[in-house]
């Protein structure tokens, strides 16, 4: 135990020695948070959007006013010409144009179908899609009434029923995405600190010729090993006590599970992470590799196919058993559970076992096999 | 000074490149992951990412049980977005599914549905969503309004035959999407990625070049040496440079080939788009191997610097503009945020330079700065050791 504890101490003051080492173990990850929590949004508000209304009538202007006072477009421009509609797209001013014929008026008092053109920059087609989702809806309102204004002309004894939904929406009532995407950040931070410092640990002892030395004191593997990951286990737990209390106090992400819980789990995750990074460790030669691997290997393929932001359930059938295989989808799943629907462990366990499973398993092979290369 | 003709600094930058190749040639592993691993991750990413949203599992509780209810139900499940759940028998049922996440999104018909609606009186169905991902949800709860609305348009239809009132639709929106026009969400992310993956390279390749050699005490002997500064330099970004070009090219050609994802601009613009851009990825590299005193701490400061932002403040994947002010104006540090631009200028909209000269410039300006800060720092170290 003793010998476990110097290597533990050695390990830290290492680490806490030098000034940038130390803002960026523990400082960083709070800006991070506190940065990306503003960035990672994907709310679609005032859409910029050029007009170009060739009509000019006070009926053309109302029509154009239901964009506008809907919150979720802003007018850029009006243009006279149709023309002048490509400049305004081309730059990337206006992502959606309104295209309104001069006949506008005269054909909706005469009950006439108007065909409106809706031109939208399918260059970020996630964005547009959602853009012309409203639009669509305004325009259909916007019909309805009309008829309905009809109808009321018309002396009839009924009026035609309306299905009329009453939407309630649970754990993320306001539909902020910064709700959905603050936890998610939260662990990508918590991976990228214990991920990074673990996978250059034991290279650099390698590296810089002080691995020869351990080998020669009475140390034990285990005890390397344990004098290794304790610490940066320890780290990952202050950063976790960091950007949660940003996240309640900050953000207002409501927490509405078990702290303890999250404590509990991200140890599961921590495993999962310090076993990638002993990995690495051993098959890495010099800590540039260790980086390569560490970032192309798992970083990124982690952060596109977790469902961090890209939904699994929309990826290919066969693709999805794939993202069993990613420690972060499991955890992500348990964290936004426990922040928004305050889920417990009787929901939880089945993702808790898959940390369990992976986190055991590949820090097992990575022991193995560091051992095996000091033997 | 003879030291600053070209044909001398050609002759003595010449071995620099050469070792600094044969040491990335040398390791494999590097090499390896530098030219196909990037290539093979938009393989992938090309194949299994989308923002469509369907799929949406619906949990339905029919209290009416009518023929009428039924024929609501399956405009849910004709659409095409909605998986069906199941059907609940209480409320209690709807909560527990969504509680376990068997559905995402439940719908509840009263018992007077069809009774009401034979009445000519408004029906209130209830929607209950799962917001944990806004992002889906805001769309799924689209898509039910707009079935909703169909249906709705459906009696009144009925209802004005069988007065005798001619029926027409007021207002018909086309929507025409320019460039994109399946809004196709490879077309979207593939250019994205492709600064991603350059910068990302570029700044692996080089974050630790210069604080490897402090580390390893290998500074003193660059030290002693007569090569300048920027020789130095440039001897350690010309090969990543090369490697990164090839890689992109790979990464272009799989685009166009896999993915239908052509070029429409001039290919010649985007290369001079994409060399600007990795002078600036490799000037920010080298910035960090200037600063860090070991290569963990670079690797910290690479992963803080590069991978984040240019995830998340690029616009790579979430619109600059929804964010808030002082946020959009701290994207300017990354730029990555200005690549994307002039990528997507080049491949979806066919622009040409004076689309995107501005970009161009302020990419221009961030490498010559990082470069300048950057030999600044290490002429000062060397001088040191």
């Amino acid at each position: 135990m003793r010998i476990i504890y110097h290597l533990i101490v050695k390990e830290l003051k290492q680490l806490m020695r030098d000034k940038r080492m130390r803002f960026l173990a523990l400082a960083a990850p709070m800006i991070q948070l506190a940065v990306l929590g503003y960035a990672a949004t994907t709310d679609v508000k005032s859409v910029p959007m050029v007009v170009c209304d060739g009509d000019r009538s006070s009926a053309s202007r109302d029509f154009v006013s239901r964009f506008t006072n809907s919150g979720y477009f802003a007018v850029e421009d009006t243009v006279d010409s149709p023309n002048e509609i490509d400049r305004h797209i081309e730059r990337g001013n206006a992502w959606l144009a309104l295209v309104i014929p001069p006949s506008f008026s005269a054909d909706v008092l005469a009950r006439r179908t108007v065909k409106v053109q809706l031109i939208a920059d399918g260059s970020d087609a996630n964005s547009s899609n959602i853009a012309i989702g409203y639009a669509t809806q305004i325009v259909n309102n916007y019909s309805q009434e009309i008829l309905l204004e009809m109808l009321e002309k018309t002396p009839m004894a009924s009026k035609p029923a309306r299905v009329i939904p009453r939407v309630r929406v649970w754990y993320n009532e306001s539909l902020t995405s910064r709700n959905f995407m603050v936890p998610g950040v939260v662990v990508l931070v918590l991976m990228i600190v214990t991920l990074t410092l673990t996978s250059m640990a034991v290279v650099r002892e390698k590296e810089i010729g002080t691995m020869e030395q351990l080998l020669v004191t009475p140390i034990k593997p285990y005890q390397l090993i344990l004098g290794k990951l304790i610490p940066y286990t320890l780290v990952g737990m202050v950063d976790v006590t960091f950007v949660l209390v940003i996240s309640a106090y900050w953000f207002n992400v409501p927490i509405r599970g078990s702290v303890f819980l999250i404590y509990g789990m991200s140890c599961l995750f921590i495993l999962n992470t310090l076993g990638i990074g002993l990995f690495i460790s051993t098959i890495a030669q010099t800590q540039q590799q260790a980086m390569m691997i560490a970032q192309f290997g798992f970083f990124i393929p982690f952060m596109y196919f977790s469902g961090f932001i890209f939904p699994i359930e929309n990826m290919p059938h066969a693709f999805q058993y794939v993202t069993y295989l990613i420690p972060l989808r499991y955890f992500l799943e348990i964290i936004r559970n426990i922040f928004l629907k305050g889920a417990g462990m009787d929901t939880l366990w089945p993702d808790a076992l898959g940390l369990v499973v992976l986190g055991v398993t590949v820090l097992s092979v990575a022991i193995l096999r560091f051992n095996k290369k000091l033997g | 000074m003879p030291g600053f003709s070209l044909k001398n600094i050609t002759r003595r930058i010449k071995p620099i490149i050469v070792k600094e190749f044969r040491q990335v040639r040398r390791d494999r592993v590097s090499l390896f992951i530098l030219l196909l691993l990037p290539t093979f991750l938009m393989l992938v990413i090309g194949y299994a990412l989308n923002f469509d949203v369907k799929h949406i599992t619906l949990a339905v509780y029919d209290n009416d049980r009518s023929s009428a209810s039924r024929e609501f139900i399956r405009g849910f499940g004709n659409s095409g977005y909605f998986d069906m759940a199941g059907y609940a028998r209480s409320n209690r049922e709807i909560d527990a599914m969504l509680e376990s996440g068997v559905a995402r999104a439940a719908i509840v018909i009263p018992a007077d549905f069809s009774k009401n609606l034979l009445a000519d009186r408004d029906v209130a169905v209830q929607v209950v969503m799962d917001g944990t991902n806004s992002n889906t949800a805001t769309s799924a709860l689209g898509y039910i309004n707009t079935i909703i609305q169909t249906y709705s348009a459906g009696i009144r239809a009925k209802f004005m035959a069988r007065k005798g009132i001619e029926m027409y639709v007021p207002i018909d929106l086309r929507p025409k999407v320019w460039y994109n026009p399946e809004l196709a969400s490879a077309k979207f992310l593939i250019p994205g990625f492709i600064g991603f993956i350059l910068m990302l390279s570029a700044v692996v390749s080089t974050a630790l070049s210069v604080v490897r050699e402090k580390e390893q005490g290998t500074m003193e002997q660059l030290a002693v040496s007569p090569l300048e500064t920027m020789e130095i330099l440039i001897g350690k970004t010309v090969p990543y440079l090369i490697i990164a070009l090839i890689s992109s090219a790979l990464v272009l050609l799989m685009g166009f080939f896999l993915f239908n994802v052509g070029v429409r601009g001039e290919l010649a613009w985007l290369y001079v788009g994409i060399v600007v851009f990795l002078l600036a990825a490799l000037g920010q590299g080298l910035l960090i191997s200037s600063f860090a005193r070991t290569q963990q701490v670079a690797f910290m400061m690479a992963i803080l610097s590069s991978v984040l932002p240019t995830f998340l403040l690029s616009g790579l994947v979430f619109p600059i503009r929804s964010m808030p002010w002082l946020l959009q104006m701290l994207s300017n540090i990354t730029p990555t945020k200005f690549f994307i631009v002039v990528i997507r200028g080049v491949m979806l909209k066919g622009l040409g330079p004076e689309a995107f000269w501005r970009e161009l410039l302020y990419m221009l300006i961030f490498a010559i700065v990082t470069l300048a800060i950057a030999a600044r720092k290490i002429m000062a170290q060397r001088m040191a050791a």
